[in-house]
């Protein structure tokens, strides 16, 4: 065995002699580039993953805990106390029904008209396609806050043309219901619409036309072509347009704010919850007040129970969220 | 001579199908911008120009045209917008070149092979789920860590380990000036790695595009990995870098925790201001627009299209 390994040894200083020292410089400088980089890979996934280490450790500490020095990652106490008095503040399952609800419909929604806009984008010729594009872009690039005002009174005072104010004699009061939110994500104007519509326009031009073609000669109409054809190909850019638009529409509490003020969800009521602890300790011992710490603590364990269904999906769908990204050829 | 003359006009029928197809297709689209785009973007400039009176019951608003004085109580009468928009814009200007460079540098290395690669991949987009919405705001505003430390060097007296080496670290003469750069560095880092991951998708998209011949060939005429980067790889994604460069820029200013954004918010939902609120958001929604047309001229003169 020795002998073998003395062996190879000498060959390879033969082979680095002859080489010139080349091979040995060669061989030091990819081993130091790898230790190198996987020091850096690791420093930087430590950075990403670290908050969240944080927070779980923080949610399963006992009060006492979070002002003990001696204790920094590790709770001594061990307690799930913080999870059962989170769930019951924010009356967890009835509120993670509803924002299940409310996101899944507004992912479907915004995946379904992204989806027919995105393949007439990239299919079909037809006078103005340029500035309806560009409109598109427009979409993208005009921050939310500049319409939201405009929007917000149209749907307080709801109506098509003033029909509806002839015949009632008022206008609807539409802004406590879940109508204006779906009605903007069906015309492709919900949150991040745009990037949605650009990204499946992008992935349909990759599509071979001969594909399309071939069914035309064998009559197959427009939408059957559609139906049939095209949509069974781009599966995964449309898995990974639902997959974010159902997470970023999880976390939103943007529009959530503006049209969703009487459904509670997930997002709106997150905050609120370190007043919420406090108003419930008063109720119990009749005088203090949470510490500051402690709502912390209550809010990093609701953020915790906010983002196991999204981790989950996301361990899931992890190839879905990334490879088919990666595969669109994003060009400008 | 007559059978060119049926085939012409059939012709021009399929084109016409064609684009009658193509129009049902974008109509949702078109029914949206126009209705949920358009009129309230014309709409908040009128107000924006106005002073906008909810009337109670079931009236609806009224505006009263009184030109810029919005405007004017933007910028020189309310006290906090100029100060948030200036910081903002700034705040900007270092971190949209840094999350370029970071994210094109990340990417680079994640488009290596190595062990645990899927992994790696995994955890840096993870950012994109973990930092959206409103996770960003509470992310910021959670100062548990800073409200123990105090507590601890309230009761306790033992100094932290960091500020301790803070502390060796400048007193021995080296530059304080210098450290308190680094320090600021370091803990901007974090901010820009985790608002990187969607652009490490798109340049990893952009370097999978280049065929591997261009480097092999580049290599036999005795290119080195240093030229072939700035030489095969930097023009081949440019094209990539000015969306991104796009993107990023959006994505900063539609930060839902952003001072400024958040001001718009409640002069609207709170005070119910709307044409004050307006007027903001105008000023806002300009100058993104006026950063976004610089950045993308600068980047766009030396963007190279292969094909």
């Amino acid at each position: 065995m020795s002998k073998n390994l003395s062996q190879r040894w000498n060959h390879f200083l033969e082979r680095n002699r002859k080489s010139g020292g080349y091979l040995l410089k060669k061989i030091i400088m990819r081993r130091l580039y790898s230790i190198a980089r996987a020091v850096l890979i690791f420093g930087l996934c430590f950075l990403i993953l670290q908050p969240l280490f944080n927070k779980i450790s923080a949610s399963f500490m006992a009060e006492k805990d979070l002002y003990d020095p001696t204790i920094i990652v590790v709770p001594r106490n061990p307690t799930l106390d913080n999870y059962k008095i989170a769930a019951y503040l924010l009356k967890y399952w009835k509120i993670l029904r509803n924002t299940l609800f409310v996101s899944l419909l507004a992912s479907v929604a915004q995946v379904v008209c992204c989806t027919l806009v995105g393949y007439g984008f990239a299919r079909f010729k037809f006078p103005l396609k340029k500035l309806w594009f560009a409109c598109v872009i427009l979409v993208i690039v005009v921050p939310p806050q500049t319409i939201m005002s405009s929007l917000y009174l149209n749907f307080r005072f709801f109506d098509i043309f003033g029909i509806i104010k002839a015949i009632t004699g008022s206008t609807i009061n539409l802004q406590n219901s879940i109508i204006p939110y779906i009605l903007l994500c069906m015309t492709g104007m919900g949150l991040k619409s745009g990037l949605y519509i650009f990204l499946i326009r992008q992935y349909f031009r990759g599509v071979p036309k001969e594909l399309e073609e071939a069914a035309y000669v064998d009559g197959c109409g427009n939408f059957q072509t559609f139906i049939r054809i095209m949509l069974p190909d781009a599966t995964p850019i449309i898995t990974s347009c639902f997959l974010f638009a159902f997470v970023w529409q999880w976390t939103d509490s943007f529009y959530a704010r503006i049209f969703l003020k009487s459904t509670s969800l997930l997002a709106t009521e997150l905050p609120a919850l370190p007043t919420r602890l406090s108003e419930y300790i008063v109720s119990l011992t009749g005088s203090g007040k949470a510490s500051t710490a402690y709502g912390m603590a209550m809010i990093s364990t609701g953020m915790i129970m906010t983002i196991i269904p999204l981790l989950i999906i996301y361990v899931i769908a992890q190839k879905g969220f990334v490879e088919s990204l990666s595969q669109t050829g994003l060009k400008m | 001579m007559a059978k060119t003359k049926v085939a012409k006009p059939k012709h021009k029928n399929l084109s016409r199908k064609k684009a009658i197809a193509g129009y049902l297709f974008i109509s949702p689209f078109i029914i949206g911008f126009l209705a949920f785009m358009l009129k309230p973007l014309c709409e908040s400039f009128m107000m924006s120009l106005s002073e906008v009176k909810v009337i109670g019951g079931k009236g609806g608003f009224v505006m009263n045209f009184w030109g810029l004085k919005n405007f004017k109580q933007a910028f020189l009468v309310d006290a906090e917008f100029t100060r948030f928009l200036t910081t903002e814009l700034t705040t900007m200007l270092t971190h949209v070149p840094a999350t370029i460079i970071i994210s094109f540098f990340m990417a680079l290395i994640l488009n290596q092979s190595f062990k645990g690669r899927t992994l790696a991949r995994a955890i840096f987009f993870l950012p994109v789920i973990l930092s959206s919405g409103v996770l960003v705001g509470l992310e910021y505003n959670n100062s548990l860590l800073s409200g123990m430390e105090e507590y601890i060097k309230e009761n306790t007296n033992t100094s932290e380990i960091t500020a301790t080496l803070q502390s060796i670290l400048s007193t021995t003469g080296l530059g304080s000036k210098y450290l308190e750069t680094v320090y600021n560095i370091v803990n901007s880092l974090y901010d820009v790695v985790i608002a990187s991951g969607i652009q490490i998708i798109i340049f990893l998209s952009g370097l999978q595009t280049i065929p591997k011949s261009m480097f092999e060939a580049a290599t036999i005429e005795g290119c080195t990995a240093w030229e072939g980067f700035w030489k095969i790889t930097l023009p081949m994604v440019s094209s990539v870098i000015l969306v991104n460069v796009i993107y990023t820029i959006v994505d900063f200013f539609m930060k839902s925790n952003s001072q400024v954004m958040t001001k718009i918010t409640n002069t609207m939902v709170l005070q119910m201001d709307y044409g004050f609120s307006a007027a903001m958001a105008w000023v806002y929604f300009l100058a993104v627009m006026l950063i976004i047309g610089i950045f993308s001229l600068i980047t766009s003169r030396w963007v190279y299209y292969y094909e």
